[in-house]
């Protein structure tokens, strides 16, 4: 749906954009991850014709970045949500979702119906004819989200779409971007939320300037490094000790009457390290795994290339 | 291009205008305002004249002219809320990642900046010529309005005027973080029409038919450039990444 190969945007002598080349799916939820500065709006802005590219090739719905007759059609595909609501003030919120239908050319029949739809969906068909302005932060985040989706695109761009709401207001968009995914609209999340990220997005891209890691949430959690089998014993023998280390040598660390196993799987390798224990004569209270986080493997990224 | 498009735009940039009252004021009243103060400044110079006045003694064609002055100054501020307000509002990104052209966009706000200023400058003109005609028409013995002056004057040259300072504010509109400093630059386009207008109450020149052609055609031509300059500066990605 999304294609780009070795994209690149510099603004004069900086360098916003390095080299991307990533894909998004139909139907995908993808998230790029970055600090402040990363080019992640600059990409998006990009991908949505908004501004050219330096260098490299981009598709957005098998339409080529850059060529001027496709900008339009790439347009007509898409929704985007800026980072900044941009809502027109003085007008209500109907008017609003109109004015946009308009632009986007949406029959009426089906500009009326998707305002209603939208509005209602997000908790604001009762305050359509309130003016925006007179509107909270959380409901003016909503009512452009509802204007990005006015003329049912087949792929969303969004840019922090929570930024500076309240916990409440940004669970009510992420649970609507899920619901978004159950319609087969492809998404593509600017956030430097990482919760938000591993709750939300099939994949991820962490981005600084350069894309440093792509994957899975699990997967760019696995990267940072191995993940650790922790086991609580009742107490810890050499014969336990000595089973474990032939097995896994130099990974075994004791504490106590804890023992701890860096591995590579432990889902796979938890059984042999339990039969061993307990041939051993070993009584074993607990078995946990712990894992590197998304965090760690974002600040790891990202002090990396710093 | 497509007009649907631009006149979209045009409509809603009128709602937003209709709702903000000092903008109504300024745009709308003022050359009402105006007309009923020239009105009586004709009715003065009757009123102090001894003998019968000659038009230029009542200063008739400068007093028309200068709707031509107001022309120059009103478009500007309604520019400068469309775009100006839109940047401050940061509703310009939304809007352009729409399937609309920047061309459209511009024609969209430049209608709307200059039809409520053009209809209201001719309202106002008529009220002050039909009262002049209704004041002098015993002293000159025939109607002095309409004539071909003020045809030229208010069809023509106030038109060419209006969207001087249109595009005059586009390109404003970029190097400027607030209305009010949009306006205050706006504000200056009124200088070279003054100037004009000075020149013609102090009699250096007349207001001729020719005269008047000649001052239209200037502004005609400066209009074409600043259209190009207008035009290139209005562009998605200037907007975007060279904007302040």
């Amino acid at each position: 749906m999304i294609e780009t190969e070795n994209l690149t945007r510099k603004f004069g002598d900086l360098t916003a954009v390095d080299n991307l080349t990533f894909k998004v799916n139909q139907g995908e939820i993808f998230g790029f991850l970055g600090p402040n500065g990363a080019g992640k709006t600059t990409t998006v802005r990009v991908l949505c014709c908004l501004i050219s590219k330096t260098s490299g090739s981009a598709r957005v719905a098998d339409y080529e970045i850059g060529n001027k007759s496709d900008a339009i059609k790439i347009r007509k595909l898409i929704g985007f949500v800026s980072d900044n609501v941009g809502l027109y003030e003085s007008l209500t919120a109907y008017e609003n979702l109109e004015y946009y239908g308009k632009l986007y050319k949406c029959p009426e029949p089906r500009r009326k119906e998707n305002i209603e739809r939208f509005l209602k969906l997000l908790g604001l068909w009762e305050r359509r004819d309130a003016a925006a302005g007179t509107f909270s932060k959380g409901m003016k985040q909503k009512l452009a989200i509802a204007r990005a989706l006015i003329h049912d695109p087949e792929i969303l761009f969004m840019d922090e779409p929570t930024a500076n709401l309240d916990p409440e207001s940004a669970k009510t968009v992420r649970e609507f971007i899920l619901s978004l995914k159950k319609e087969k609209k492809t998404i593509f999340l600017n956030t430097h939320n990482l919760d938000e990220a591993q709750r939300v997005c099939d994949r991820i891209g962490i981005l600084n300037t350069k894309l440093m890691a792509l994957g899975t949430p699990q997967e760019l959690e696995y990267s940072v490094g191995a993940r650790k089998t922790v086991i609580q014993l009742d107490e810890v023998n050499d014969a336990i000790l000595n089973s474990l280390n032939r097995i896994f040598p130099g990974k075994v660390t004791r504490y106590d009457s804890k023992l701890t196993i860096e591995l590579a799987n432990p889902n796979k390798e938890n059984p042999a390290i339990v039969r061993a224990i307990v041939e051993a004569g070993g009584k074993v209270q607990t078995v946990s795994i712990t894992a590197s986080s998304l965090e760690d493997a974002y600040l790891k990224l990202v002090k990396e290339q710093q | 291009m497509n007009f649907g498009t631009s006149f979209t735009v045009a409509a809603k940039e009128l709602k937003v205008i209709s709702r903000k009252k000092s903008i109504i004021f300024y745009i709308i009243l003022l050359p009402f305002i105006l007309s009923i103060l020239f009105s009586l400044v004709v009715q003065n110079q009757i009123a102090s004249s001894s003998g019968i006045p000659t038009t230029y003694e009542l200063g008739l064609e400068s007093l028309t002219y200068f709707f031509v002055v107001f022309a120059a100054i009103l478009p500007g501020s309604i520019a400068a809320y469309s775009i100006v307000g839109e940047k401050v509002e940061k509703s310009l990104e939304p809007l352009l990642a729409t399937p609309t052209s920047d061309g459209e966009i511009l024609l969209g706000k430049s209608i709307a900046a200059f039809v409520p200023p053009i209809l209201a400058i001719w309202g106002g003109a008529s009220i002050f010529m039909a009262a002049t005609d209704y004041l002098t028409h015993k002293l000159l013995s025939y109607y002095y309005y309409p004539n071909w002056n003020s045809g030229v004057m208010l069809l023509l040259l106030a038109p060419l005027a209006a969207i001087f300072s249109i595009e005059l504010t586009v390109i404003a509109s970029s190097r400027v973080s607030d209305v009010r400093g949009a306006n205050q630059i706006g504000g200056l386009m009124f200088i070279p029409f003054m100037g004009v207008f000075l020149a013609g109450v102090e009699g250096i020149i007349t207001f001729s038919i020719n005269n008047l052609l000649i001052i239209s055609l200037v502004v005609l031509i400066a209009d074409v450039v600043l259209f190009f300059l207008s035009a290139s500066t209005f562009k998605r990605e200037e907007i975007l990444t060279r904007w302040k």
